[in-house]
């Protein structure tokens, strides 16, 4: 932390002397996103006690005018296709104990409406933190006795997305009193700020010291997950959360953890901390 | 032998570049690390290639206006060649930490302090060879023109 610290402090006095011949930086964009006109999101929230910035920011600010009205209207967006297969998918009768998530759990508008904005939860039988992949995995497994999907399986993307949805506009907020929720954010942390592969950054580079600056052609956000499972206009597809950190590490040029690794639930764990407040988005729509 | 641009420049930069450039032109070579003078041609080239330099990924360079998709993430490159000499351009290329800090985003391209887990077929590697260094250095040292 204070190495980043000092680090930020650097790049900000270097970025200042640069200025005279430094492009400017692109602030994030000042708009409000309200969902068919109706639902008014928070995209802009006050940051948790702790935390390197005053405010945290969807990424959502940081796209262009059609790839925010895309989010904005969900005849549009093409990430509602994805949640309609997910409801299709929450109805559908799978595994030898002949039961569906509705068997349990029936009407999902009621019973996971805010269920997703708690992800990742503690989970004291396995001994670590579960995302939603691993929680239905957990069900699947358990009370359907169906196989757990494996990672990105479209069903397993189309049934995330489906079930974060029925939190759309609910604030992110995980709780880390539970069990060792706290080690696991440390952990996280830790690797947040670790610098991996040949190019040698460390997400922090990328989303806490440049945020606000393009990269190519991409605006650099913040890096928060409050939209995922995501449509991503690029590769005309739902992304994964962890789908989209193993990308952001390969382009580092260092070995991508496994999906769902401790590596990888510890930085959930911890980055999802890091956009508390924050509406959840899913599905949101990315370049 | 530095020039009036970069002893302005560095009059901003008080913290970091005098010292950074003191050590670079003591630890590296005056001349071409190989021998050979590098070709502007190809450096330019180098640049704009992702999987060698992608320097435009954070720099614009004005010259190379052909490429869309410039970054800002980095300080244009306009007019780089009046505010390093060659040998501190090819001091920042070999390894950027040395003369910005540990703290820096910009890559070292011809050195093997990196980070953690480096994936399979870049261990042991660096981002440039030698000779492709003196290409961008020989490329950046043509950028005279100083931005607007
Ligand atoms: C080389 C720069 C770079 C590094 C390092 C990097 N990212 Fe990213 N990341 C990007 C870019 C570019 C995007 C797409 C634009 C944006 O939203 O910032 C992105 C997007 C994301 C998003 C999606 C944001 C959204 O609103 O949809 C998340 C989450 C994210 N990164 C997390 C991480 C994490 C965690 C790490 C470290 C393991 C990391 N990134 C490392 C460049 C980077
Ligand atoms: C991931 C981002 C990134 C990449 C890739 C990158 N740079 Fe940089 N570069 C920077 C930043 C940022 C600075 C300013 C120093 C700092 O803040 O650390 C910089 C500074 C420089 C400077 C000094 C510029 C000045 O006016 O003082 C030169 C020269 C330079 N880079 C050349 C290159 C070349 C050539 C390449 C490709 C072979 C390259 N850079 C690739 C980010 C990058």
């Amino acid at each position: 932390m204070n190495n980043a610290k000092t680090g930020l402090a650097a790049t900000l006095a270097l970025a200042v002397g640069l200025a005279a011949v430094g492009p400017a930086h692109s602030d994030p964009v000042d708009d409000t996103l309200v969902i068919d006109g109706e639902l008014e999101m928070v995209t802009r929230v006050k940051a948790p006690e702790g935390h390197p910035f005053d405010e945290v920011i969807s990424g959502w600010h940081y796209r262009t005018d059609e790839t925010r009205a895309l989010e904005a209207d969900t005849f549009q967006n093409p990430g509602m296709l994805y949640t309609q297969r997910g409801e299709e998918v929450w109805n559908t009768v799978e595994g030898e104990a002949g039961k569906s998530c509705a068997s349990c759990h029936e009407d999902a508008s009621a019973s996971m409406k805010g269920v997703g904005a708690h992800y990742p939860k503690w989970n004291a039988a396995a001994g670590k933190p579960f995302n939603l992949e691993l929680q239905i995995n957990d069900c699947r497994v358990s009370n359907m006795q169906a196989e757990p999907y494996k990672f990105d399986d479209p069903d397993q993307k189309a049934l995330v997305t489906f079930v974060k949805h029925q939190s759309l506009g609910m604030p992110m907020q995980i709780d880390l009193s539970e069990g060792e929720m706290q080690q696991w954010w440390e952990r996280g942390k830790e690797r947040y700020y670790l610098r991996m592969g040949q190019l040698n950054l460390a997400c922090a580079t990328c989303h806490e010291n440049y945020n606000g600056n393009y990269i190519r052609a991409d605006h650099l956000s913040q890096g928060n997950v409050n939209g995922f499972p995501t449509y991503r206009l690029k590769q005309a597809n739902m992304v994964s959360l962890h789908n989209r950190f193993r990308g952001c590490i390969r382009d580092t040029r260092a070995e991508q953890p496994k999906a769902f690794s401790d590596d990888l639930m510890a930085l959930e764990v911890y980055v999802t901390w890091r956009g508390t407040g924050l509406s959840i988005e899913t599905p949101a729509v990315r370049q | 032998m530095l020039k009036i641009g970069l002893a302005a420049f560095g009059a901003c930069l008080p913290m970091s570049i005098p010292a950074g450039a003191q050590t670079a032109s003591d630890a590296t070579a005056e001349t071409s690390m190989t021998g050979v003078p590098g070709d502007p041609d190809t450096g330019r080239k180098i640049l704009a290639d992702r999987k060698l330099g992608n320097c435009l990924a954070c720099h614009t360079v004005s010259d190379m206006s052909e490429h869309p998709f410039q970054g800002d993430v980095g300080p244009t490159l306009d007019g780089v060649a009046n505010r390093w000499a060659p040998e501190q351009l090819r001091a920042i290329l070999v390894d950027a930490k040395m003369m910005f800090g540990d703290q820096t985003i910009m890559p070292g391209f011809y050195t093997l302090k990196v980070g953690v887990d480096v994936a399979e077929p870049f261990q042991g590697e660096r981002i440039l060879t030698a000779q492709q260094v003196e290409d961008v250095v020989a490329y950046l040292t043509t950028l005279t023109k100083d931005p607007n």
